[in-house]
């Protein structure tokens, strides 16, 4: 189409283009200065020294003078003798795995629901999923830290139906608390995504299925699921991609050691400044590894509103 | 906080199905069997997902310090408790007015740089524009510590003469919120088209006007709902004001609420300090889907769209 356009051009295109550029040019700008920028301080950071007299990092500007000391020292934490980042790293796997698939069988029957079943009360049930969206993550922390004291509701409700015989301590380091929690904070947008995407799905297709004589279920999977395939990838992305920097989850459902992810070793160095350089090349270790679904998304994204345009 | 869904479509939200093809599709389902297994599950899941809420609300109004034993009704944590209540704590006292002043200035900052930003990258083609386009949705599905790490680094190695603290807050959530407007601007201009300011340019407006007089009042519902989005945005978030807060005083309610429960040690003030977020939060949303509704009232788009645009659906 631009081919096309170009040809078409009025003759005051051009001062047009100036007009756009103009619009576009603060939030450009900002983006470049305050988004691009901070990236190549990371850089600076991770290739910097320790100063000796001040015991911090010594950002180095020149990348022909980057240094391997902080890459080498975050190695080791990872796989070295000493390394405590090892154990963290699978775990934080692992939380995100679990949490990601117990969100997709929660999300998938609930959105699948509210699209197909929700009828007349469809509003209602929209705005119910989307309230958790307007209470702050905090405080839907903070309601399960109420719920899951020692002398809490679940406790309770599990001792008076002889689920367990003495109240467990939930809040104490287990894997299973942060995991849930994990689920209850991000499944919200999960459910969001996957709506607009079965909700998008041409009804005639699904007819088409059973006018072609597949039975319900086999509709439901031969035609559903693979046109929702697109929303469940992104849904899964955008919940994926922040739990891996979640590090306040873990810190208020469980605060111990045993259960904490890479986000807490991170946010920890940043915390002493003779870390802040290993933390810097964690943070770029953990970008590089998001960087292939981030850009995936981002490229599809892009085509995207190109398409539409 | 810091995962988006707007993104995923632009140009949807209007995802929802006609009449006709909704009767067609409850004829094709078997009317003497409801889908009452998956009408469970969600159920289940709203009681779930809504319920630890109402608790945690409702205890914010017990007498006594417990959160699990009810001792009757009071608003001791909200003013009359004069060491712990929000009123009188002046560490929770300084965290409200912390938050509606990062809200306040990011919304102000955000939105027309956002709003001039999408009608830019928009109309004007070529490469510059989709490399920016391209770093604005990148900005928008990096993880949000990783984002924060880099500003932190920014304002105490770089730009040193802005101090952590609110400046350095602004900074982070305009940043971080910049693509609100921008995506959501974008895809209502990309549903208007180009023959308005056509027309425009033909009665004789200048491209300025055209876009002032016709394109500015016709994205007005879209900016009005980034802006909504935004201001919640910056009320729930927490990792960036997290890292580039520095004493007390520039803590905002989601850092402090966060800081005060670290294993698991919550305290009757906090549930009376996130349900005050939590009514300043169902206010913006609420304002955003009446003013959202008033502004599209001469368009055909219901109520579900209204309550999706808000949200960033």
């Amino acid at each position: 189409m631009t081919s096309r356009d170009r040809g078409d051009e009025p003759p005051g295109a051009r001062r047009a283009g100036m007009l756009w550029a103009a619009l576009a040019a603060p939030g450009a700008v900002w983006l470049l200065v305050l988004f691009v920028v901070p990236f190549y301080a990371v850089l600076a950071i991770a290739g910097g020294q320790i100063s000796p007299i001040l015991e911090s990092i010594v950002p180095e500007w020149n990348p022909l003078r980057w240094r391997s000391s902080n890459a080498v020292g975050a190695w080791r934490d990872v796989v070295g003798s000493t390394a405590f980042v090892g154990p963290v790293l699978v775990r934080t796997v692992l939380y995100v795995a679990a949490a990601s698939a117990i969100s997709l069988v929660i999300a998938y029957p609930v959105a699948y629901f509210v699209t197909r079943f929700g009828g007349r009360r469809k509003g209602m049930f929209l705005a119910m999923l989307i309230a958790p969206f307007w209470i702050s993550y905090m405080m839907r922390m903070l309601a399960w830290i109420d719920l899951l004291q020692t002398d809490g509701y679940v406790n309770r409700v599990l001792m008076s139906l002889h689920l367990v015989n003495q109240p467990v301590d939930w809040l104490g380091g287990q894997s299973s608390t942060v995991v849930l929690g994990l689920v209850y904070g991000y499944i919200p947008y999960l459910i969001l995504v996957l709506y607009s995407g079965i909700d998008r799905i041409d009804p005639r297709l699904l007819e088409a299925g059973r006018d072609l004589g597949l039975s319900k279920w086999r509709t439901f999977v031969r035609v559903t699921v693979p046109l929702s395939r697109q929303s469940i990838v992104t849904g899964m992305l955008i919940t994926v991609l922040p739990m891996f920097g979640d590090y306040f989850t873990n810190q208020m459902l469980s605060g111990a050691a045993g259960t904490s992810m890479i986000g807490n070793v991170i946010d920890g160095q940043l915390t002493t400044s003779s870390l802040e350089g290993q933390g810097a090349v964690m943070s770029l270790a953990l970008l590089a590894v998001l960087l292939a679904p981030m850009l995936a998304y981002a490229v599809s994204t892009a085509r995207a509103s190109l398409e539409s345009a | 906080m810091q995962f988006r869904p707007g993104a995923v479509t632009p140009g949807s939200g209007t995802g929802l199905e006609s009449s006709a093809s909704r009767r067609r599709l409850a004829a094709l389902r078997s009317p003497w069997r409801h889908a009452w297994i998956l009408e469970g599950v969600t159920w289940v899941y709203l009681a779930w997902s809504i319920l630890p809420i109402g608790l945690a609300v409702l205890f914010s109004f017990n007498r006594g310090k417990s959160q699990s034993t009810w001792q009757g009704f009071s608003l001791r944590w909200y003013t009359s408790d004069p060491l712990n209540s929000v009123l009188h704590d002046p560490q929770l006292h300084a965290a409200v007015v912390q938050t509606l002043r990062l809200s306040l200035l990011t919304t102000v900052i955000t939105v027309p740089l956002g709003v001039g930003f999408a009608i830019g990258i928009d109309r004007w083609r070529g490469r510059a524009a989709s490399a920016f386009n391209f770093l604005m949705i990148f900005s928008f599905v990096i993880p949000e510590l990783i984002f924060g790490v880099a500003l932190f680094f920014v304002f105490t190695a770089l730009l040193t003469s802005v101090h952590l603290g609110t400046a350095a807050e602004v900074l982070g959530l305009v940043t971080w919120n910049l693509s609100w407007p921008a995506i959501i601007v974008r895809a209502r201009l990309v549903s208007i088209g180009h023959q308005y300011e056509e027309a425009a340019a033909d009665l004789g407006a200048s491209r300025l006007e055209a876009v002032r007089r016709v394109l500015l009042p016709m994205l007005m519902p879209a900016v009005f709902a980034s802006a909504v989005l935004v201001f919640a945005g910056v009320v729930d978030d927490f990792v960036i004001v997290d890292l580039l807060s520095s004493t007390a005083n520039t803590q905002p309610m989601s850092v402090i609420i966060y800081s005060n429960t670290h294993g698991g040690n919550g305290g009757p003030a906090l549930n009376a300090l996130a349900t005050l977020m939590l009514v300043a939060s169902f206010a913006v949303a609420a304002l955003g889907y009446a003013g959202y509704r008033w502004m599209t009232r001469g368009e055909r788009s219901g109520r579900q769209h209204a309550l999706a645009s808000i949200t960033g659906m």
